[in-house]
């Protein structure tokens, strides 16, 4: 979903690219080994720098540092970084602060029903842009008088804008024929009304795509009875946070759907339910499957297409006729199996790969 | 259970205060009427109407009429009412929220056998805070193209709201609550909110309290909805995930509603539209306001009641003899109803 116009050619040295890892906790440390593991035994040409941020310090040197690798290297590749509650208020999430400090405004996710996993509702094919930056995630909040807090949410004219247009232009790029906002501008009639009316403006640029909105609990109720009618969804912070994992759950569970966070000059990519999973840690059960298919994701942003591929095939082969499915969406494969098969399948296509 | 305030030590009739609503209304509070004339439930409707008149001073309020009976008999029942555009009134929902301090939104969600959807054996019930929030309607214009929404979290609210919810779950022999929020972001309103679960929850050892964030509910609750039983949260959260539970069971058609005030004031409602253009036609499905109804019989302790009639319109959906229209049949409100109304009757 890069949009060539708005970020710089990534950076490459020598043929081969960089791009900052970030770990996490829970699950990300043994994701992101497997998608180091696949990428190094299908020779893609990139070289992770691995940046850890530990949850447990209070200070923001960690974060800070990671931000600086970023921002030198202009692609990063993410677990979920926990948010602990025993730490004091003032001590703001780190995910968060990574995403406003680098402005990756638009989070990106694409769901879509998998042939080879069972769901309740097929034929899913929803694209939801979820403004990234403002909103409810301002992080601004005081207490006034105590046992009263105030927690503000900005809506501004040119997010709204920016978010808009990016939705409306990648509708275009991909062919898709409508874009639906989703608010609640019947009770917050000036913060989700500016919204709406800037999603208004910019649809009135691109005559060639319907334009429509829905009110967020409707939109809801709609999701889990006919998801078949949506198809690019445009949406403030809160409400595509509800409506993405919805839309996760109705495609097959967080294992599956990866995601994307696009800024003018940064991208980060992650699973698009960002769930850190720490009941099933270390245990070899965990879904590669979002993970891998975020690095393919960054191998497409990187114009590695031909890997990306590859991989993405070998995954969707794994999943759909081999059947090899771990237990979050009912099958007794573990992670290393997973994998396993996936640098089977690359290796069988006659590609060059490392020693198994 | 609640004790009902409303009690006649003579043991004659409950009084409750009808609103029937605009659009559908009327038509579906007369079914429910006749459903529980059939059921011998010892009811005596007073019927008022809500809409806002300006009182002195200049500010809208409800007739004094509608006021005085609800603060009489403690219960009401009411069907949608409309939104008005221009009418210069607030909405009639806010006026008598404002006026009840309607602080708690219960919508019970069960899966009706014989209404099928993708999702079977939905048993939850969410609990959503009313009054404070997101919606507390204070919004600002700090420069041009930038508006600043407040959502307000107190410590009074979110106290009353969790001891609700906990007593709801004693009283209803629900096995555990979960707090829904996003303390990970919002961290100190949310985290106020959650503190205070947290707190009240000591004092209900009986009941197993659970958080999670609300991200985790809506992603698990479309994969397995068997996993929730009571949810407690704030206004936003709570509405979305009540409509989105609405969805899981059939949608708003066929989904009870109660709100719950302070002074053990009690208003059930049906919490679809008006739906203007089938009013008037006997096309409407009266199951969501018959189910607030029997909500309404279970609050007021009226159990044996509240089964019959319960049982009786599941079993005429089941059937699927006499479906209106929402429901996948054609038949006519007063031939489903009058197919309720004999059922209730062959259950005596």
């Amino acid at each position: 979903f890069a949009l060539y116009f708005f970020l710089p050619p990534p950076a490459k040295y020598g043929g081969r690219h960089t791009v900052t890892l970030i770990p996490g906790d829970g699950i990300g440390p043994e994701l992101l080994n497997h998608v180091r593991e696949v990428f190094r035994f299908s020779c893609v040409p990139v070289d992770f720098e691995v940046v850890h941020v530990n949850s447990a310090l209070e200070t923001e040197e960690d974060i800070n540092n990671a931000i600086t690798a970023i921002r030198r290297n202009g692609v990063a590749l993410k677990g979920n970084i926990e948010t602990k509650h025993t730490m004091p208020p003032s001590v703001k999430s780190r995910n968060n602060l990574l995403r406003t400090s680098l402005d990756l405004y638009a989070n990106v996710m694409h769901c879509q029903s998998l042939p080879g996993v069972q769901t309740r509702h097929q034929n899913i094919d929803i694209m939801i842009i979820r403004e990234n930056t403002e909103g409810e995630y301002s992080s601004l909040e005081h207490e006034n008088v105590p046992g009263v807090v105030e927690s503000l949410k900005i809506i501004t004219r040119n997010n709204s804008l920016r978010i808009a247009e990016y939705a409306f232009r990648l509708a275009r790029e991909k062919g898709r024929r409508r874009v639906t906002a989703v608010h609640k501008a019947n009770i917050m009639k000036l913060g989700d009304g500016l919204f709406l009316q800037c999603c208004r403006e910019v649809a009135s640029g691109y005559p060639d795509i319907t334009f429509d909105s829905m009110i967020v609990d409707n939109t809801t109720m709609q999701l889990v009875s006919k998801p078949q009618q949506f198809d690019v969804m445009v949406m403030p912070n809160l409400y595509g946070n509800v409506v993405s994992n919805v839309c996760a759950g109705l495609v097959g569970g967080p294992g599956l759907v990866p995601g994307a966070n696009y800024g003018r000059d940064y991208a980060v990519f992650e699973t698009a339910t960002r769930n850190t999973g720490k009941s099933i840690a270390d245990k070899n059960i965990a879904n590669p499957t979002a993970m891998l298919l975020a690095g393919c994701m960054m191998l497409d942003h990187l114009k590695l297409h031909d890997h990306a591929s590859s991989i993405r095939n070998a995954i969707f082969t794994t999943m759909n006729e081999n059947r090899l499915h771990t237990a979050d969406i009912g099958g007794q494969g573990t992670t290393s199996e997973v994998v396993q098969s996936v640098m089977r399948i690359i290796q069988s296509k006659g590609q060059l790969t490392a020693e198994f | 259970t609640k004790g009902c305030s409303s009690l006649e030590p003579d043991g004659s009739d409950h009084t409750v205060t009808l609103i029937p609503g605009d659009g559908i209304g009327p038509e579906i509070s007369t079914a429910v009427m006749k459903i529980f004339e059939a059921a011998k439930a010892p009811i005596r409707w007073e019927e008022r109407n809500v809409t806002a008149i300006k009182g002195p001073g200049g500010r809208w309020m409800i007739p004094p009429d509608a006021k005085e009976s609800m603060d009489r008999s403690k219960i009401g029942l009411k069907g949608p009412l409309k939104t008005p555009i221009a009418a210069g009134h607030p909405s009639m929902n806010l006026l008598l929220r404002k006026t009840f301090d309607l602080y708690a939104n219960v919508r019970p969600c069960v899966s009706i056998e014989g209404y099928k959807t993708p999702y079977t054996d939905v048993n939850l019930v969410t609990i959503r805070e009313n009054t404070e929030g997101e919606y507390s309607g204070i919004e600002h214009v700090i420069v041009d193209g930038v508006v600043q929404s407040i959502k307000l979290i107190t410590e009074n609210a979110s106290r009353r709201i969790a001891e609700y919810a906990f007593e709801y779950a004693r009283n209803n022999q629900r096995s555990s609550v979960t707090a829904v929020h996003k303390a990970n972001i919002m961290r100190m309103s949310d985290g106020l909110f959650l503190r205070k679960c947290r707190e009240v929850a000591e004092n209900y050892k009986d009941v197993k309290f659970t958080e999670m964030y609300l991200d985790t509910v809506c992603l698990n609750m479309v994969q397995d909805p068997t996993q929730f039983d009571v949810l407690v949260m704030p206004n936003l959260y709570g509405d979305i995930l009540s409509d989105l539970c609405a969805g899981l069971i059939g949608g708003l058609g066929v989904t009870p509603s109660g709100n719950i005030g302070a002074n053990g004031v009690a208003i059930f409602e049906s919490v679809h539209g008006t739906a203007p253009d089938i009013a008037g036609l006997d096309l409407a499905n009266p199951t969501a306001l018959l189910l607030s109804a029997v909500m309404m019989l279970r609050h007021m302790g009226l159990h044996d009641y509240g089964n019959k009639i319960q049982t009786a319109c599941f079993d005429t959906i089941r059937d699927k003899k006499v479906l209106t229209k929402d429901l996948g049949g054609n038949s006519k409100c007063s031939e489903f109803t009058a197919d309720i109304c004999r059922r209730v009757q062959d259950l005596d």
